[in-house]
């Protein structure tokens, strides 16, 4: 037992890093970033190469993936989003230019890096084994750094000026820009701070799991799962919506071993009843 | 807007006549039949993208119609392969099947609204192909192959729909057929949007306390727009499944469902029509940059992002400018 919570922490710390930076963006732009799977897996690929292939320490590897990816999240806000955000007539039509932005950077990264399944060294050697968890100590260390990096975001978050900005502007746009906040700049650094943690994430993870072209989709749909749960557009909503889902995954892998790969469809039905009961998931704002 | 509803009929009936006569004779002009399974390709997934189009109409963003499509060739596929049921019967109970599937789905989750309800139908497509797999009827990853082709229907006698197995074009009987449910999903859609559930619609896509509040029946409603909205995802479903007599869990994906959802953007979200030009565009865009290898994917979505950066209000807004005629 100890050893499924001790999973699902491990899981839910990188699950929350990555549903954080899909909320931000959604909470700042009302954008529903498609993209952010794809994200990910570019951060993954950067890792790889500095890592794996330059060989240069894992911490420079990893700040390389946050700041191409941090890069890759302005330029998109800056000449995609925006414009597209002013000139619509439907706020959903950002939608199609997500899900076109995620078919753009899914062909990139499979042009640049091939399809096959990549991993690096391992960070650190050797496993944690006491009696009841065992852990290897890279996956604790990444645990580690996950957990700082949530609590690091949310004191930037809450304490610093620019922090201050995107909050305001989360919670009302119009009311903010006529308090004198420079609403497409604090855009843009949101924007640039969502894809920079996703990538982070992506760089953690690949000296693990690895990665792959193929795996972005199906973390845009976890991601979606966990701010579901804790509610969109919510900072600690979708810490928590990180942690249940890992734990979720942990128990439902260990529980439902017998019966085959149900884990996710159980899962989602229990979505489907929880979102019934409570349609704005945990702390999300009633919509409209 | 009293306007002589002649010109529109015309119109229709001359399109509807250049597809059904002009395109095969072109076709059989050109000998290009491969034509034949991408532009009934082209008319289902419209079926289906109309379906994502009534959902849009109740102001709801739907990425979940390929749960409903996959749904209704499973059902078509079950129903013909274990209980021999005739096609053509299979065809509209797959739709029903869906529909009703829809109500007791529709109703928790139509309550969400905006991106909620976004992100829920898109799980509901990952939902969909994980039952596909888990539950035995369905065959799990191997899926159920070699559907016989769509039998014969006569009446006192007199072949109404010849056997398609005996026929020497089988592509052309299908094309028809999907050309012809694609005037009949249209017809309907056209109806729909103009008749006062119609209007009653487009009031929950802009103001659904304000409906509400004038007595508007909103929970019924969009449960209403929402089974129609599947029962034509599981209709194109039950008729795809038929076409190439196989259907398996990835049959439709989240791609899948995330595409039907953009035929719509693309074609406009205010012009019935829309769906139908946004699927011919996006099908035959992707057909073409065939040739261009492994850069199909990057011209592809390099043209989207493109034509979302200049036509953010879909195609036909450049026909028809300013007017938000439906």
């Amino acid at each position: 037992m100890e050893q499924v919570i001790a999973n699902g922490l491990y899981l839910g710390a990188q699950y929350a890093l990555i549903a954080l930076g899909l909320t931000l963006i959604f909470a700042l732009m009302n954008v529903l970033n498609f993209a952010h799977g794809q994200m990910y897996v570019l951060g993954g690929f950067v890792t790889y190469s500095v890592y794996g292939q330059l060989k240069l320490p894992f911490v420079v590897a990893l700040i390389c993936s946050g700041v191409t990816l941090a890069v890759v999240g302005a330029l998109m806000e800056k000449f995609l989003f925006r414009p597209v955000i002013r000139r619509s007539k439907r706020e959903e039509s950002t939608m199609l230019l997500a899900a076109a932005t995620a078919f753009f950077l899914d062909a990139i990264i499979l042009l640049l890096f091939g399809e096959k399944q990549r991993g690096v060294p391992k960070i650190v050697s050797g496993v944690f084994i006491s009696d009841s968890v065992i852990l290897p100590y890279d996956r604790i260390v990444v645990g580690v750094v996950a957990i700082l990096m949530i609590a690091a975001f949310m004191l930037y978050m809450q304490y610093s000026k620019p922090g201050r900005a995107m909050r305001a502007l989360a919670q009302d746009r119009i009311a903010a820009q006529l308090m004198g906040v420079k609403v497409e700049r604090y855009s843009m650094i949101g924007f640039a701070l969502g894809a920079m943690l996703a990538g982070v994430v992506g760089g953690l993870l690949v000296s693990i799991t690895g990665v792959n072209s193929g795996i972005g989709g199906p973390i845009s749909i976890k991601a979606f799962l966990m701010v579901m749960i804790g509610g969109a557009g919510v900072v600690a909503g979708a810490i928590a919506g990180g942690f249940i889902l890992g734990m979720m995954e942990s128990v439902g892998l260990t529980v439902l071993r017998e019966y085959g790969d149900v884990t996710y469809l159980v899962i989602f039905a229990l979505l489907m009843v929880f979102l019934s009961i409570r349609p704005n998931g945990l702390m999300g704002k009633p919509w409209g | 807007m009293k306007t002589s509803a002649t010109p529109k009929i015309v119109a229709a009936a001359l399109f509807l006549l250049v597809l059904l006569a002009g395109v095969p004779l072109l076709i059989s002009a050109t000998g290009r039949t491969d034509l034949y399974y991408t532009l009934t390709s082209v008319a289902l997934l419209s079926i289906i993208s109309a379906g994502v189009w009534i959902t849009f109409y109740i102001g709801r963003i739907n990425i979940g119609q390929g749960a409903y499509a996959l749904m209704g060739g499973y059902v078509s596929a079950i129903l013909v392969m274990n209980y021999g049921v005739s096609f053509w019967l299979t065809l509209p109970l797959a739709g029903l099947f869906c529909a009703a599937a829809s109500v007791l789905i529709g109703l928790p989750i139509l309550r969400l609204r905006g991106v909620y309800f976004a992100m829920v139908t898109l799980v509901l497509t990952e939902v969909a192909r994980l039952l596909a797999l888990a539950i035995p009827i369905t065959n799990g990853a191997k899926g159920i192959v070699s559907i016989p082709l769509p039998t014969g229907i006569s009446f006192f006698g007199i072949t109404l729909v010849p056997d398609f197995s005996n026929l020497a074009n089988p592509r052309l009987a299908f094309y028809i057929v999907a050309v012809l449910l694609m005037a009949l999903c249209f017809l309907g859609l056209y109806r729909l949007a103009h008749s006062r559930i119609g209007q009653l619609c487009q009031s929950l896509q802009q103001n659904e306390e304000l409906a509400s509040s004038i007595g508007v029946n909103i929970a019924y409603l969009r449960v209403v727009a929402y089974a129609l909205s599947s029962f034509l995802g599981g209709v194109g479903g039950a008729m795809f499944a038929s076409i190439s007599q196989s259907i398996y869990p990835s049959s439709f994906t989240v791609a899948d469902s995330v595409n039907f959802m953009l035929n719509c953007f693309l074609g406009g979200l205010g012009y019935v029509l829309g769906p139908m030009l946004g699927t011919f565009v996006l099908y035959f865009g992707w057909d073409v940059l065939f040739q261009t290898g492994e850069y199909q994917l990057l011209i592809f979505s390099t043209v989207l992002i493109l034509l979302m950066l200049v036509l953010p209000n879909g195609l036909l807004s450049l026909a028809l400018p300013g007017k938000r005629s439906v």
